[in-house]
């Protein structure tokens, strides 16, 4: 059974390290949903967040061929349960002619913030769980969206 | 009067070789070029520490590297140069890489400066083989570059072997170390002494078992623990199969040695493992040549699967006991502590009556079985046998009576036409430039000839033995039994003169069209340099048993 699952990997912060993980995926033919990747605390390492939807058999090729790359240090499955994770989104949408107001109000419902605006669009900045972000994009739709950028999903562990 | 700083510092290039050394490499393989001049200049004021064998391809010199590699248990290099002298290699690489062989390519690039401008033999060598190496580097600092080559030569050596690329731009070889500190030497592969997974578990399996079938791969090779297989098939009373890469591993004479089994193996072996209740996998992948149809594999039998690589463990088949670890650590525990077991002298009569069925009927003919007979019988276990691939790969495979480990030389997971002759000439330096046999076809020698220049001018006794069909048999042969005898592209219609091509290089040629002439020409064969022995053979010869792709015992032809 497929489904989505999110792993956390610690690599070197070196040029090329991406392509090597990311061709993991490619040469067995599995998509990325989503991926992010930044510096940590220590700038010798980069931090990847990375979203597939796959079976078992996938999950686990996934997590034993990114443990053999030297480049990469640690990888953690990070499971709904044991992580806390939150996506950041942009979206610039359309300000009909009724004007900002239910644009506005949508906005403050989902905890976003304006950060920029015209006569004819704002764009928002909203962050929570992916399903947060999609179910924005649903309400937003009938007003109608011009773009969105989406950071893909970023986890860390619960705990200390 | 020098002057310190002088004295302190070291070219880019001269840390190459001088590392190399230092890793313990005499022999590299490769062909010089535009971005690895300076490398070269080094090798030529180092040449009495090590020896360069300039190739006709660097193909030639990857393969070459990898049958050195395999032979002498050590991690071989290659250097070539950037642009085609990298895109050269991508085979050879791939073919290291297929078959978990430890070698470091070092290759030349444009200077650092005019990277990524599309430059005079440019290309992102390490984008192109990032997918068949075990990691790479791009040097870009020559204060790095000997860490790096260091630990290139660990990596590749370590665990799970495999190819290692090191992408040098010229002007890293011409800037200067200040200070070029030498790393430690890194300790030889030994392995952790950590496993995981139960060994209680696999013994317990063991014990329940009644009919136990040892699996070797070409990680009891690499790990040189045949001993221990032994050991443990002796305590068990299990036969020992072995899958293309794992053939050597135990010797053929030994009673309970079924030898390969797989798509093409010994109908005893592959037999035995079908109708075995237990399989111990020993550093295999499991590979769908091995297997056959994978869903259908040791169905009705325990798998226990022990790999030095993680990954491996549920890729192909899913295992009901397994341990990740070094067979060297794992192996001599598993047959000290695997007593109390009592052989099943029902099975072991089974595995003799199996066996018997794979000894040889007295033949004076001259098909591919004679003539890998006869080349058997005329040389002594410890010769080296590098073979091509396809029909004759096979025939060799089943036929070659391999006594020990590292002397059956060919092209497993890639299956690369082109590999033999190359691969020949790396044996044969490796084993000390004794007689080495390479057993080709028209086809593959074809792909790879010019290699033929590169064992004259090492005046290597390699005695090449072609078995000339005029067709590409494998293909042929798949044609013939699948595609209602639509053989598409597979007839040569050549008229090449092979005896007449090797004389032209400079080597020794021989045609023969009978077993009492190949005997002649092999006893006729030089010392000081290679022979070609020309063997036609009947184009419709097939490779049996064969278990057609995906299949089971139950498709078995034969």
């Amino acid at each position: 059974m497929s489904e989505k699952f999110t792993v956390g990997i610690i690599v070197s912060n070196h040029f090329g390290v991406l392509n090597r993980v990311a061709a993991l995926y490619a040469k067995r033919g599995y998509n990325i949903d989503s991926l992010a990747v930044g510096e940590t605390e220590n700038p010798a390492y980069s931090r990847m967040t990375i979203v597939t939807t796959g079976d078992e058999y996938m999950k686990e090729q996934v997590l034993k061929q990114l443990e053999k790359l030297h480049d990469v240090k640690s990888v953690v499955l990070l499971g709904r349960d044991d992580a806390v994770s939150v996506e950041h989104m942009l979206i610039k949408l359309k300000v009909g002619p009724s004007g900002k107001t239910g644009v506005s109000s949508l906005i403050n419902d989902y905890g976003g913030r304006v950060m920029d605006f015209g006569e004819e669009f704002v764009t928002a900045e909203v962050s929570g769980s992916s399903e947060k972000i999609e179910q924005f994009i649903e309400a937003a739709r009938g007003g109608g969206i011009l773009e969105v950028c989406r950071s893909g999903l970023i986890s860390l562990s619960r705990g200390g | 009067m020098l002057r310190m700083d002088y004295i302190l510092q070291k070219s880019g290039a001269a840390i190459v070789v001088e590392e190399l050394i230092r890793q313990g490499v005499d022999v590299v393989f490769g062909y010089p070029g535009g971005y690895v001049i300076n490398i070269y200049d080094e090798l030529y004021k180092n040449s009495d520490k090590i020896k360069h064998v300039l190739t006709a391809h660097e193909q030639g010199a990857a393969h070459a590297a990898d049958a050195y590699a395999r032979v002498s248990d050590t991690t071989s290099a290659v250097i070539a140069t950037g642009g085609p002298g990298a895109t050269n290699l991508v085979t050879g690489i791939a073919n290291a890489y297929l078959d978990s062989v430890p070698v470091v390519f070092i290759t030349g690039n444009v200077p650092t400066p005019m990277r990524g401008g599309d430059s005079f033999q440019e290309i992102d060598t390490v984008g192109v083989t990032m997918p068949i190496v075990k990691h790479s580097f791009i040097v870009r600092d020559v204060q790095e570059l000997r860490r790096t080559l260091a630990e290139a030569f660990m990596i590749a050596g370590s665990g799970r072997k495999g190819p290692v690329l090191v992408d040098i731009p010229k002007s890293v070889q011409l800037a200067c170390a200040e200070n070029d500190e030498l790393p430690a030497r890194p300790e030889k592969g030994s392995g952790s002494g950590v496993y995981t997974g139960s060994l209680d578990d696999a013994l317990d399996a063991l014990r329940d078992s009644s009919r136990p079938y040892i699996y070797c791969g070409g990680g009891v090779i690499s790990s040189g623990t045949g001993g221990d297989v032994l050991r443990l098939s002796g305590k068990l009373g299990a036969p020992v199969g072995a899958s293309m890469m794992g053939i050597g591993a135990v010797p053929d004479s030994y009673e309970l040695s079924l030898g390969m089994s797989g798509m093409h193996g010994r109908y005893g072996s592959t037999v035995a493992m079908a109708e075995a209740d237990l399989i111990l996998a020993l550093g295999v992948r499991f590979s769908d040549r091995a297997t056959g149809n994978a869903r259908e594999y040791g169905k009705n039998a325990k798998i226990i699967h022990i790999d030095i690589d993680a990954a491996e463990i549920g890729k192909n088949v899913r295992p009901d006991v397994s341990l990740c670890g070094d067979l060297r650590i794992i192996l001599p525990e598993l047959a000290e502590r695997c007593g109390g077991v009592t052989p099943n002298a029902s099975w072991l009569s089974k595995v003799a009556e199996l066996k018997s069925a794979d000894a040889e009927v007295a033949a004076g003919g001259f098909t591919p079985r004679d003539i890998i007979r006869l080349v058997n019988g005329m040389h002594d276990s410890s010769t080296i046998v590098a073979t091509d691939v396809g029909q004759h790969q096979m025939w060799v495979a089943q036929h070659y009576r391999f006594e020990q480990p590292r002397k059956f030389i060919t092209s497993g997971g890639l299956g690369a036409m082109g590999f033999g002759l190359g691969a020949a000439i790396g044996a044969c330096i490796a084993c000390g430039r004794k007689r080495t046999i390479l057993f080709t076809s028209d086809g593959s020698f074809g792909m790879n000839l010019t290699e033929l220049a590169t064992a004259v001018a090492q005046i290597l006794p390699i005695t090449i033995v072609l078995l000339n069909n005029g067709v590409l048999g494998m293909l042929r042969q798949w044609q013939a039994l699948f595609l209602e005898g639509r053989y598409s592209a597979t007839t040569l219609d050549r008229k090449t003169d092979f005896p007449a091509l090797a004389k032209a290089f400079g080597a020794a040629g021989f045609a023969v069209s009978c077993i009492n002439e190949l005997e002649a020409a092999l006893l006729a064969a030089p010392d000081a340099g290679p022979s070609l022995i020309d063997c036609s053979i009947d184009m419709d010869e097939k490779v049996y048993p064969m278990i057609p792709d995906g299949g089971t015992l139950a498709d078995m032809l034969y």
